[in-house]
């Protein structure tokens, strides 16, 4: 399989009047084209800024990210960005939540619609197309949340935790139906976490970061076998386990 | 739809009989006050000559009322206080946009807004005769002034606090600072641009007073100044009280405006 992003060398620091704090220091891996590939780390070790330098929002001090070859700016490749929160806009419907995307890059014309029409018949949100995002559920919105990164085609899904603000057993249904819904169209995807068996359960390959300034302490490939081919499923895989004391014990070791 | 239970039902009663409770004292409340002015007026614990009476004020309104000068007056000053009220609002929120989308502007301003924002205003009203004139620009620029910057202070504060999350979610959709101000900050402020008009309504209205206080030749501001100095206080009286109606329908407006966009 092709390599699709290409990580070299990222270093970056935060700088306030009271002093600069390093958060990334020489991160570097790469993933495969329709890879799930999971970022794992303590809390504040830097993943959401990870992400914000694979998306362009922020650029690195040292280091590239490339995709298919070429440096991010250069390559036309397109990210999709989940973050946290849904951040659906309670003064919009649902339709035009999902063609926010489209609407700020002027690509909301006649086919557009329709395509979004039919990505919301797929994932069940049909009869919700002009209700407000209130009205909706937390698996649902997520779902809208989703189609609307999806809406813009990305070659990239770059998912910032974005189960974590929703209540347990919601969190383990929309992760199963979210990460097949991302299988099923062969995407490419970062997912990022604190929760290990989140990252079991959905990645092809786990990436543990150490706590500040985060370094790559390792990458685990994880294989199920085929069973076990959705996350809901994998939780209950004999291998399960086995994969979970492993990155327990990675993330606790202190060197 | 089902009927409801006997204890929703009940609960349901209770709250009506409650709200009608406080709509019958409130109109008691005034009902009362109004006829203890006039029976003490009328036996002359307090003299009528100088707090008026309910009965003179309302004979002095349909005076005023029959040659049709008190809607003149009403008129003026519901024109200043709108014109006034519309130039706030615009300002108000072109310059917190402006504020918002330059860091050094709004740091650089900063202690200037904040200065003129404590300044009271009818020290400046004297000035603004000198400059502009006798005549309706002071006016409605004395109203402006009174509002528009703490409009400004408090709109841009309420811009700064737009979730700076949503604001990521725009720009990993590609969106520009034109895009957040659009789609963002503008529709999520709309409560707080809303809430600020009812503020600033009642603040124009104020303005406006003051100016027709030092410059006007017409409106309830220049009616009272007028009444007071020939000592018509019936007439004055009642200037402050269309004032009270006039400025409650104008929040009223706003609250009905806010109750429709919400």
């Amino acid at each position: 399989m092709k390599t699709k992003l290409e990580v070299k060398g990222l270093c970056y620091s935060y700088h306030t009047l009271a002093g600069e704090t390093q958060a990334l220091l020489d991160i570097s891996f790469d993933v495969k084209d329709g890879e799930f590939f999971v970022i794992v780390g303590p809390s504040g070790c830097g993943k959401s800024t990870l992400l914000s330098l694979l998306c362009g929002l922020i650029e690195p001090e040292r280091g590239t990210v490339s995709i298919d070859g070429k440096a991010r700016d250069e390559s036309h490749a397109a990210m999709g960005y989940m973050l946290q929160k849904d951040h659906l806009f309670e003064w919009r419907t649902i339709f035009s939540n999902i063609s926010l995307g489209l609407e700020i890059q002027n690509r909301l014309d006649g086919k557009a619609r329709e395509e979004l029409a039919e990505m919301l018949d797929t994932y069940g949100l049909s009869q919700f197309r002009d209700a407000r995002p209130g009205q909706l559920s937390g698996g649902m919105r997520q779902r809208a949340a989703l189609i609307r990164t999806l809406a813009l085609k990305p070659d990239i899904l770059l998912l910032d935790e974005p189960f974590s603000a929703l209540d347990y057993q919601t969190r383990l249904e929309v992760c199963d139906d979210i990460s097949t819904i991302i299988r099923t169209q062969k995407k490419t995807a970062v997912l990022i976490t604190h929760d290990l068996s989140e990252a079991i359960s959905v990645g092809d390959r786990i990436l543990v970061l150490s706590s500040r300034p985060g370094q790559v302490k390792d990458v685990i490939p994880v294989t199920f076998s085929r069973e076990y081919d959705r996350p809901l499923l994998r939780r209950n895989a004999p291998e399960f386990s086995a994969y979970f004391n492993q990155l327990w014990k990675e993330l606790r070791s202190h060197d | 739809m089902t009927e409801p239970s006997l204890s929703q039902q009940e609960f349901l009663a209770k709250e009506k009989r409650h709200k009608s409770q406080v709509q019958i004292c409130r109109v008691m409340l005034l009902v009362l006050l109004l006829a203890l002015w006039e029976l003490c007026a009328e036996l002359g614990v307090i003299d009528s000559f100088i707090f008026s009476s309910p009965v003179k004020i309302w004979a002095c309104f349909a005076g005023m009322a029959g040659d049709k000068s008190i809607l003149l007056h009403i008129g003026i000053t519901l024109l200043e206080t709108l014109v006034s009220f519309l130039l706030v609002v615009i300002i108000g929120v072109a310059a917190a946009v402006a504020l918002w989308a330059s860091r050094s502007l709004s740091e650089i301003l900063e202690p200037y807004l904040v200065m003129l924002n404590s300044l009271p205003k009818s020290a400046l009203a004297p000035l603004l005769i000198v400059w502009l004139g006798n005549n309706i620009r002071t006016i409605i620029v004395a109203a402006v002034s009174v509002a528009v910057f703490g409009s400004i202070l408090t709109l841009h504060t309420g811009f700064m606090q737009t979730d700076p999350d949503k604001i990521r979610l725009v720009q990993s959709l590609g969106g520009t600072k034109k895009d957040v101000l659009l789609k963002v900050l503008i529709p999520s402020s709309i409560p707080l641009i809303i809430s600020n008009m009812k503020v600033n309504v009642g603040l124009c209205l104020v303005g406006v007073i003051i100016g027709e206080f030092l410059s006007a030749k017409a409106g309830l501001g220049y009616l009272i100044i007028y009444a007071s100095q020939v000592f018509k206080m019936d007439m004055l009286v009642m200037s402050i009280v269309i004032l009270c109606i006039v400025s409650t329908v104008l929040y009223q407006v706003i609250a009905l405006l806010e109750k429709r966009v919400l």
